[in-house]
C-alpha cells in the first residue's frame, strides 16, 4: 500500500468518525452507519485498506447469516454481544474499526463478490440459498448465477453446505472447498436441476442424470458429535433447532480452518444462546416474550422444527416495509399447517390481515390485533408468549421489550 | 364436485401461487361443493379438471413449462371441452405463441393465446391494482414481460402499475383467464376467486363473509 493512499484512508476515516460524532450529537441516530457511508465515498479504496492484515472469515447466504457468523464469531474467541446485523459495506467498515485480529462478517448475498474482492477473506462460508423477498432482491437462480462467476476466478478457502443444490451449483468451479454436511430445511428452490433444469429430487445423496451431484462431505454431524478428517469432536448448541446445528457446523468448521482448534471452536459456539436478541426472551407490559425471527418460507419452515416448544398462544407480526420486502405473498409458500395449528393465533404489524387470510384458507381462525398496545391483555398464556416476526416487526418487538 | 390442478408448482410457483389452489378449493368447499384438488409435476400427463392452474416462475423452469404444456398436448382440447386456465405473470407468458428470456432468446409458447410476450425495458416490480368489469383486483407484480395480445381481449383496465403494457393487463377469452397480478391473485380477491368458481360450475355462489373481504378493503383503501 502507498503511503499516499494510506493517507487517503487515514483522511477518509477521520472525516468519517467526525461525520459520525457530529451525527451522534446531533442525534440523527447511529451515526456509525453515516461517518462509514462518508469514508467510504472519500475513498473507494478504504476496505481493502482496513480490512488489509486482518484475517476475515465472510459469512453469507439466505438465511442463517447473522446468527452463523455470531457462531464464527464466538468460535474466534471474539465477544457476540456486539454483533450488528450489518451486512454491506458500511458495516463492514464499523466493524473493522471497532474490532482487531480475526474477525467475522455477516454479506448481504448481492455483496459477495465486494467482500471476496475487497476483504481478500481467509474464508468464505456459504450456509444455502432460497426465495427471499422477491420484491428487492434477484430471483435465486440468479443469485446463484453470479456467485459461480465470482466464485470461478478465487482460491480463497470456501466452506459450504453439501446438502443444498443451489450452493453446490454456485461454488461448483472454486478450487479449494471444504464441504459440510449440514442439514437443510427447505429445498423447493432446487427442484429442477440448475445445471441442466431436469427435475431434481434432493432426497439424500442426490444426483441428476446429468452428472451435478451432490458432492461427498468431509464434515458430518452426529447427535452429539461433529466429525472431521482424522477428528470426532464432541457437540452441542444451546440454539434451538435442527437448523442451527447445522449453522454450528459450519461456523465450527469455518474457524477451524481459520487457525481455531475444532474442539475449541466447538466448545466456544455450544455457549451461544441468543443472537441479536432472536431466540432470547423480553418482558413487556408484565408478560414475557419469546421472540423469533422469520423472514421468508424457508426461515418459517425451520421454524416448524420448534413448535413443540410453542406456546398455546402464538403471536405473528408481519410487516412490508421495504425491508421486510413490500409483497408478502410468501406466506402461501410457508408451512403455517405445521405452525399455527391448534394454538391460539393473535397476527399483528401492517399485513396483520393477510396473515389472518392465509391462515384462513388453510381452515385456521385467528384474531387480528389493530395496534401491538391491544395484545397483551388479550393473551392468556402463563409461559413465555412464542412471538415469530419478520424483519421491521422483530425490531419493534425488540424496542419495546427488556431482556430477560 | 370441482376438480382443481396445479400444473407443476416446482417450476411455477416462485412466489406464493399455491394460495390460488387453497382459495378456491375453500371458498367452493364453504358453498357446500365437494372440492379435488391436486397438483402435477413436469411431465406428468394433464388429468381432467374443472381449473387449471398456472403460476409463476423464473426463466429456465419457465421454459421447461412450456415444452412440457406442448408435449403433453391435451390443454387446447379440455379448454375447448369446457375448461378454465387461470394463469398468472409468466403462466400467463408461456399460454401465448413466445416469449423472451434471458439473453434474448426467443421461447416457444403453448399457443392457447394469440400473445407474444418480449423483455420490457424494465422489471416492473410494485403494487398494482386492474379493474375487471368495473370491479377492482388489488395485487403485487413482479415481471420484465411486455405483452401484446392479438385479437383477444385482456383481463382488465391498469389503475396502479404496469400489467402487459402499462395500459391493460392480462388476458381474458372463453377459456383463459391470465394477469400479471401474481402469486395469491385469487385469496387476495375473494370476489374474483369466486368468479373463477362460477364459472368453473355454471352455477351462482351464494355470499361467503371472511377475514378475506377485510383484506381486500384494506388494500384497496391503502393502493387507490
Amino acid at each position: 500500500m502507498s503511503s499516499l493512499s494510506h493517507l487517503r484512508s487515514r483522511t477518509a476515516l477521520w472525516v468519517g468518525s467526525t461525520a459520525a460524532l457530529a451525527s451522534r450529537l446531533l442525534r440523527r441516530g447511529a451515526g456509525e452507519v453515516i461517518g462509514s457511508k462518508l469514508a467510504l465515498a472519500l475513498d473507494p479504496d478504504l476496505l481493502r485498506h482496513v480490512g488489509a492484515d486482518r484475517r476475515v472469515i465472510v459469512v453469507s447466504g439466505t438465511n442463517g447469516k447473522s446468527t452463523t457468523t455470531a457462531l464464527v464469531q464466538a468460535a474466534l474467541g471474539n465477544p457476540v454481544d456486539k454483533q450488528t446485523g450489518a451486512n454491506m459495506p458500511t458495516g463492514w467498515v464499523t466493524t473493522l474499526i471497532r474490532t482487531h485480529g480475526a474477525v467475522a462478517l455477516e454479506v448481504d448475498e448481492p455483496y459477495l463478490a465486494e467482500a471476496i474482492e475487497k476483504l481478500s477473506p481467509e474464508v468464505v462460508c456459504l450456509l444455502n440459498l432460497s426465495r427471499d423477498q422477491l420484491d428487492r432482491t434477484s430471483e435465486v437462480r440468479q443469485i446463484a448465477e453470479k456467485w459461480r462467476l465470482v466464485i470461478a476466478g478465487t482460491t480463497t478457502q470456501i466452506v459450504a453446505n453439501a446438502n443444498d443444490p443451489l450452493i453446490v451449483y454456485a461454488v461448483g468451479p472454486a478450487l479449494n472447498v471444504t464441504w459440510v454436511d449440514a442439514p437443510l430445511v427447505w429445498v423447493k428452490d432446487a427442484s429442477s436441476c440448475p445445471l441442466c433444469t431436469r427435475p431434481l429430487s434432493v432426497e439424500g445423496d442426490w444426483e441428476c442424470a446429468c452428472g451435478f451431484r451432490r458432492p461427498t462431505p468431509t464434515w458430518h454431524l452426529n447427535s452429539r458429535s461433529i466429525e472431521g478428517p482424522g477428528v470426532s469432536i464432541p457437540f452441542s448448541v444451546a440454539l434451538p433447532g435442527e437448523y442451527n446445528r447445522g449453522n454450528a457446523a459450519m461456523a465450527i468448521v469455518s474457524a477451524h480452518l481459520a487457525g481455531i482448534q475444532a474442539g475449541v471452536a466447538a466448545s466456544r459456539v455450544s455457549e451461544v444462546k441468543e443472537v441479536l436478541g432472536r431466540f432470547g426472551t423480553v418482558r413487556w407490559r408484565g408478560r414475557r416474550w419469546h421472540l423469533f425471527l422469520a423472514k421468508n418460507p424457508a426461515g418459517l419452515a425451520a421454524l416448524a422444527q420448534l413448535t413443540e416448544g410453542f406456546s398455546s398462544d402464538l403471536v405473528i407480526s408481519i410487516n412490508d416495509n421495504v425491508a421486510d420486502g413490500r409483497d408478502p405473498s410468501w406466506l402461501y409458500d410457508a408451512p403455517f399447517d405445521e405452525i399455527a395449528r391448534g394454538h391460539h393465533v393473535f397476527c399483528t404489524g401492517s399485513r396483520a390481515l393477510d396473515i389472518a387470510t392465509r391462515l384462513h384458507y388453510s381452515g385456521i381462525e385467528s384474531t387480528v390485533i389493530a395496534t401491538l398496545d391491544d395484545l397483551p391483555e388479550q393473551v392468556t398464556a402463563s409461559v413465555p408468549v412464542t412471538v415469530i416476526s419478520n424483519y421491521t416487526a422483530f425490531s419493534e418487538w425488540q424496542r419495546r421489550g427488556t431482556p430477560c | 364436485m370441482l376438480s382443481i390442478v396445479t400444473l407443476y408448482p416446482e417450476a411455477l410457483g416462485t412466489y406464493g401461487d399455491g394460495g390460488n389452489a387453497l382459495a378456491l378449493a375453500h371458498r367452493a368447499h364453504a358453498r357446500g361443493y365437494r372440492v379435488e384438488s391436486l397438483a402435477i409435476s413436469l411431465g406428468s400427463p394433464l388429468p381432467a379438471a374443472d381449473i387449471y392452474l398456472l403460476g409463476g416462475g423464473e426463466d429456465g423452469p419457465q421454459r421447461q413449462a412450456a415444452d412440457a404444456l406442448r408435449d403433453d398436448g391435451s390443454l387446447a382440447s379440455r379448454v375447448a371441452h369446457g375448461a378454465l386456465v387461470v394463469a398468472v405473470c409468466a403462466g400467463l407468458q408461456i399460454l401465448g405463441q413466445s416469449f423472451e428470456v434471458a439473453g434474448g432468446r426467443i421461447a416457444e409458447g403453448v399457443g392457447l393465446i394469440d400473445a407474444e410476450t418480449r423483455r420490457g425495458a424494465q422489471r416492473r416490480v410494485g403494487n398494482a391494482v386492474i379493474t375487471v368489469d368495473g370491479r377492482y383486483v388489488v395485487g403485487f407484480e413482479n415481471h420484465g414481460g411486455d405483452t401484446q395480445l392479438g385479437g383477444e381481449a385482456p383481463l382488465g383496465q391498469v389503475v396502479r402499475g404496469y400489467g402487459n403494457d402499462g395500459a391493460v393487463d392480462g388476458v381474458h377469452t372463453e377459456g383463459v383467464w391470465g394477469t400479471y397480478l401474481h402469486g395469491p391473485v385469487l385469496a387476495l380477491n375473494p370476489w374474483l376467486c369466486d368468479a373463477v368458481i362460477e364459472r368453473a360450475t355454471g352455477e351462482s355462489l351464494g355470499p361467503y363473509a371472511s377475514v378475506a373481504d377485510d383484506l381486500y378493503q384494506a388494500r384497496l383503501a391503502a393502493l387507490l
